[in-house]
């Protein structure tokens, strides 16, 4: 068996057996494909961690998730885009979390698209925050799925990595970037 | 509304289309007075820039009055504004260093994916310049949504003349920059090649910023006069040889810094260059350089190198190693408006800056085809053309 001898997380590798390493360090993972992304964002720890932690917030950033509902403290039900107008369905649940450091969910059993992952929050310095997600996950329906999933721009190391920018432009700026002039255009964008 | 927009390659037409709205709190709706057609927009134009699509709405370098407001707008309606090219929020990281054309925020979340896969990093949201830098509809229009209004447009007071203050957008900054990375120390001699608007905004700043002299390189004879009404000394390249020139003014040394304001749209029958023109046609390479490589080439020993030239590509036949062995240094980068406007509104109120000599043509926004065509075609008189949505249209 390879194990890495460099300093690069394991998302980032090209060894089998160091991603596999990756996947079981998300608690409970789900899924056999991972995806790190790291974003700094100009904001304190704490206040990021807040708005990430209330998932009803998450649609606000990210493009393909409908609606979050509460269920309970540790639990919530997602409705997300999936590719031709569908949508899938889940309930989460949160494994571990660490206040204004950690939230780790996983799906519960039967979900449309078995997933888990956790979100960290590390200070950095002047620079205000790095924030991490990783994401263990199944993708729908194999390799096809997968192939369908990135024409429609669903593919999800595309979508993380796009909704960690939008969630760095709110937090920073308030609002979300758009290039759009009227709300039609807007709305067509967002569909 | 009725904006200029782009179809294809030397394609561009006015068209009607729908008017711009607030759409997020920091907005503003600015009604265009001024705006003009900019060198880097026959890059477009000419079809040199990837990623534009038809009906994109082009124009950077632009100016209004404050028509409506989103709720965290700083601006009021009825203000007479200038607006940077570059959008920026202000809150970044990036921002907070002034470095404003590097903001992560002003280009929106999926446009950003392009800037990462060709540069590493995605730049800012610039307006009316393809979907690399955001998609953003541009200011050669009858009006423009301008995003993070309480951040970039600066007002303008009472008194001043849009024809003054207009090239505070774009290509003021930008000639204003380029001196600036040029580094220039008191006795500088600094060549600057190209005398288009910011080559020739960068012969004035060099100037104030303490050079010695300033050696102008071009080959159009009315762009080189106004170099010279500057105090610059010139170099018609076509008529002598440019590095042998600079070598022979400058007594062996070479200029002390070195300022590209012509980039990929170079001209001249150069080996170098017509290579390049027939890769450019064979989409082998983007980009066209001679004027970077004479540049390096000429600039003395320890030297520094400014480049506001636009460069979207790769290069090859790049002289590294006169980079290297020379020990030369390069400065660079699309310009950080929000940074320099205040301290130039200044100097133009102050009078010592000179902008509305390079205005050489004034038409209405519903010539804008013409215009474009007329710059492309004869870029020895037309200077600089300002297009005015209030206009009467030029009869036939």
């Amino acid at each position: 068996m390879t194990i890495a001898t460099d300093d690069a997380p394991s998302t980032t590798s090209k060894l089998n057996e160091e991603r596999a390493s990756g996947i079981a360090a998300v608690s409970q993972s789900r899924g056999d494909d991972l995806i790190g992304r790291s974003v700094t964002i100009n904001r304190p720890r704490d206040e990021l961690f807040a708005y990430w932690r209330d998932f009803s917030n998450l649609p606000s950033f990210m493009d393909n998730v409908e609606q979050v509902d509460i269920l309970s403290n540790t639990t919530s039900h997602w409705v997300v885009k999936a590719p031709a107008g569908r949508t899938v369905e889940w309930d989460a649940i949160i494994t571990e979390e660490k206040a204004g450091e950690l939230i780790a969910w996983t799906s519960a059993e039967n979900a449309d698209v078995p997933n888990s992952g956790r979100i960290e929050f590390r200070d950095a310095g002047a620079r205000g925050t790095i924030v991490t997600a990783t994401i263990a996950y199944d993708p729908p329906a194999g390799v096809v799925g997968k192939v369908i999933a990135k024409l429609f721009q669903r593919e999800p190391a595309i979508q993380a990595r796009r909704d960690l920018r939008r969630f760095k432009q709110l937090m920073e700026t308030g609002e979300i970037a758009t290039a759009a002039w009227t709300q039609k255009q807007r709305d067509e964008e967002k569909a | 509304m009725r904006a200029l927009t782009w179809h294809d390659k030397h394609d561009v037409r006015v068209d009607t289309v729908d008017d711009p709205e607030i759409l997020n709190p920091r907005d503003a709706i600015i009604k265009i007075t001024s705006t003009a057609i900019c060198g880097s927009d026959l890059h477009l134009y000419d079809g040199y820039i990837p990623t534009m699509q038809a009906g994109d709405i082009l124009g950077h370098e632009f100016m209004g009055e404050v028509v409506e407001t989103g709720p965290k707008s700083t601006l009021q309606k009825g203000q007479r504004v200038v607006v940077p090219f570059t959008i920026a929020c202000g809150s970044c990281y990036h921002c907070g260093k002034h470095q404003y054309s590097a903001c992560d925020n002003g280009n929106p979340a999926d446009n950003q994916d392009i800037g990462q896969e060709m540069y590493g990093q995605p730049m800012s949201g610039l307006f009316g310049y393809s979907h690399l830098t955001g998609g953003y509809a541009g200011g050669q229009a009858e009006y423009v949504r301008v995003p993070f209004s309480d951040v970039g447009p600066i007002v303008v007071p009472d008194g001043l003349e849009d024809d003054e203050v207009l090239f505070l957008s774009d290509i003021l900054p930008t000639g204003w920059q380029a001196a600036e990375n040029a580094d220039i120390e008191p006795g500088d001699t600094v060549a600057v090649w190209g005398c288009g608007p910011v080559g020739l905004f960068a012969v004035q700043s060099a100037f104030l910023m303490g050079a010695h002299r300033v050696i102008a390189i071009d080959h159009f004879p009315h762009r080189l006069e106004l170099a010279k009404k500057f105090g610059a000394e010139t170099i018609n390249f076509e008529q002598s040889k440019t590095y042998e020139a600079l070598m022979e003014m400058t007594g062996g040394i070479g200029p002390d810094a070195v300022i590209d304001a012509v980039g990929l749209e170079a001209h001249g029958f150069f080996v170098d260059n017509v290579i390049d023109q027939i890769k450019a046609s064979l989409f082998l390479g983007t980009d066209r350089t001679h004027s970077i490589r004479q540049a390096i080439h000429a600039c003395r020993k320890g030297g520094r190198v400014s480049m506001p030239a636009v460069y979207g590509g790769f290069v090859d036949k790049f002289p590294l190693g006169a980079f290297m062995e020379k020990g030369l240094t390069l400065k660079t980068g699309q310009t950080s408006v929000q940074h320099y406007m205040p301290a130039l509104l200044h100097a133009i109120v102050e009078g010592k800056i000179d902008t509305t000599f390079l205005i050489s043509h004034r038409m209405s926004l519903e010539d804008a085809p013409k215009g474009y065509k007329m710059f492309h075609d004869n870029q020895n008189e037309v200077t600089k053309i300002v297009l005015k949505p209030g206009f009467a249209v030029a009869a036939q």
